[in-house]
């Protein structure tokens, strides 16, 4: 015990983000195939889809600052180097949708010439000119995204659930909301 | 960390591979180096002892085999039930669920395909000028646009239907779209048509005549028996339709009266709710041609619309009616007592005209869920349809190439 150790959890501030967006990311997943797919429901799922959709943005943007002044704990050693590839890449690439994926959602409303209402009289400007094609690209980039952001969820949580279910290396214990038992 | 790499993955990816048997001798290396600590791998054939091993640290020692697999099952299973319950919410598993999409596959089997086109009123004009509110508006509502002054409006007149070359005739029916151009939450959009009252009350009853309509390959027109088996169903329907039946025709756009139907809650400064339903009613109902257009044209409608126009700005009287009690709110094929209070918030004026193929109109979505800060939806089941629907058409055909409206550019600045 006399090296210094890293972190065998994520900061406390890391962890809440990471449980608060995995809750509202995967709601917006669902509200998103649900609304779309809706008559009855379509206007109240579109209604909470955008201000939540906003609020993504908003947390990404401050869990990427917080990313960059916290020390992260290290990949367990059952992780070999190509396993820590993927789940560097897919980390990345999970950071990049949820800043893009609200930001095509806006940039698609803007294109349509949709007024993008928050709530109440809360509102965006637009952040492109309407534009037909422009709308119709991004729209469609927009599912897209969804389904791959989806997928990309599915797999992450497949790799940890492996992980610690099945090697057993705790490795779920990172990102446990509760302090947990350094591995020894 | 030679070792480290040489070890086959333990991936879930690489199940077969994964089975060989790792055991950690001691994982952490004194200067905190985890990724280089001594992991030897054991080679062992499951099958024969029927165990597996897991990594030491914390819970060491070995799984079973049914034990391994039921935790396997168990992960296959939360994952799964995720996706599936994604595709359920997608309406991927009820094939017969009227989605918005399948809504507007509706509009094309009945109408044909008309890329580019709205889904529905396809044909139409656009239209600009101004809304100049009186005040009054504003005890009812505190919607920026009903606070005196200028607002700025594009629109568009519209016939019903999918067909954008449909010739003009009397009867269909004719649909005005207007924007109030404010900016954000304080932009306006309605979609009216000039009945009285709609003729369905909820958008399965719109789409069940929407396919009774269509017209039977043989004769070429819509099988009766299909229509009087809908309306026998839906006797909504049937009273609603003789309501609009005995409605007066008028000459053109430029004197026809335009209604809401859905009801709108509104809310003014102090948070006081009122129920009410709009309606935009000609200055001048006799018209402003002198003499009634001829309808042997094409385009007799739009034609005589232009020409009005072009003679001098069309004005509508923009009228609320205020509900009371009682009064239906979530049911459009009723119309309210004649007696309700009518309250004028302001004229709106229509000066310039212009084809679809060069109006900014033509890419507007008159969703008439695009409300002002100050006005609400009712709990009427047609309003959140409607707003699907017509997102779903608008989705469709701004990705698609554009053919030329039928109501031309040579036409409009005749």
């Amino acid at each position: 015990m006399s090296a210094p150790l890293p972190p065998s959890q994520f900061a406390l501030r890391s962890r809440l983000l990471h449980w608060l967006m995995a809750a509202m990311i995967l709601t917006m997943l669902f509200i998103g195939i649900a609304m779309v797919a809706s008559l009855a429901e379509y206007h109240r799922l579109v209604a909470i889809h955008r201000p939540l959709g906003i609020a993504v943005l908003v947390l990404a943007i401050i869990r990427l600052i917080n990313r960059k002044f916290t020390t992260l704990p290290p990949f367990p050693p059952t992780m070999s180097a190509s396993e820590r590839k993927i789940a560097t890449v897919s980390e990345y690439m999970l950071y990049a949708l949820m800043l893009g994926q609200p930001l095509v959602g806006w940039a698609m409303l803007s294109a349509g010439h949709y007024p993008v209402v928050l709530f109440g009289a809360v509102y965006l400007p637009p952040i492109l000119p309407a534009n037909p094609i422009l709308y119709a690209v991004l729209r469609e980039t927009h599912t897209i995204l969804a389904f791959l952001f989806f997928a990309l969820i599915l797999a992450h949580i497949s790799a940890v659930l492996f992980h610690t279910w099945m090697i057993r290396d705790r490795l779920l214990d990172r990102m446990a909301l509760w302090p947990t038992r350094r591995i020894k | 960390m030679v070792a480290l790499r040489s070890r086959a993955s333990i991936t879930k990816n690489n199940l077969k591979i994964s089975k060989k048997i790792y055991v950690a001798a001691h994982s952490r290396s004194p200067a905190g180096d985890d990724a280089g600590s001594g992991l030897t791998p054991i080679v062992e054939s499951v099958g024969q002892n029927g165990l597996i091993g897991a990594r030491q640290g914390g819970h060491t020692g070995v799984m079973s085999q049914p034990a391994w697999a039921l935790r396997l099952g168990v992960i296959a299973a939360l994952v799964g039930s995720l996706a599936i319950l994604f595709g359920y919410a997608g309406g991927w598993l009820s094939p017969h669920r009227l989605t918005p999409a399948r809504f507007a596959d509706g509009f094309e089997q009945v109408s044909g395909q008309h890329p580019g086109f709205r889904r529905n009123h396809s044909k139409g004009v656009g239209v600009a000028g101004y809304f100049e509110s009186n005040g009054r508006g504003a005890e009812f509502s505190k919607a920026r646009v009903f606070q005196q002054g200028r607002v700025p409006i594009l629109g568009r007149f519209s016939l019903g239907g999918g067909m954008p070359n449909v010739a003009d005739a009397p009867q269909t029916v004719r649909g005005f779209g207007i924007c109030f151009q404010l900016s954000g939450a304080h932009e306006w959009r309605t979609a009216m048509v000039n009945f009285p009252v709609f003729p369905f009350r909820t958008p399965q009853a719109f789409y069940e005549n929407l396919l009774a309509s269509a017209p039977d390959p043989a004769t070429g027109k819509p099988d009766p028996q299909k229509m009087r088996a809908f309306l026998d169903a839906h006797p909504e329907s049937a009273a609603a339709l003789k309501i609009i039946a005995a409605r007066k025709i008028d000459s053109g756009f430029e004197n026809s009266e335009f209604n809401s139907l859905n009801t709108f809650r509104f809310t003014d400064e102090k948070g006081k709710e009122t129920w009410a339903r709009w309606s935009v009613v000609p200055a001048n109902p006799e018209g402003t041609n002198a003499q009634p257009p001829s309808q042997t044209d094409q385009n007799y409608l739009f034609d005589s619309l232009i020409a009005a126009v072009h003679r001098q700005p069309l004005q509508w009287r923009l009228v609320l009616t205020i509900g009371e009690p009682g009064d239906p709110t979530d049911d459009a094929t009723l119309p309210w007592p004649p007696d309700r209070k009518s309250v004028e918030v302001g004229m709106l004026v229509v000066d310039h005209i212009e084809s679809d193929d060069t109006s900014p109109a033509r890419d507007l979505n008159f969703d008439p869920l695009i409300l002002p800060d100050g006005i609400s939806p009712s709990d009427d089941p047609l309003l959140s349809a409607r707003s699907a629907v017509y997102s779903q058409s608008f989705t469709r055909r701004e990705g698609e190439s554009k053919s030329p409206s039928p109501v031309s550019r040579e036409e409009t600045d005749q």
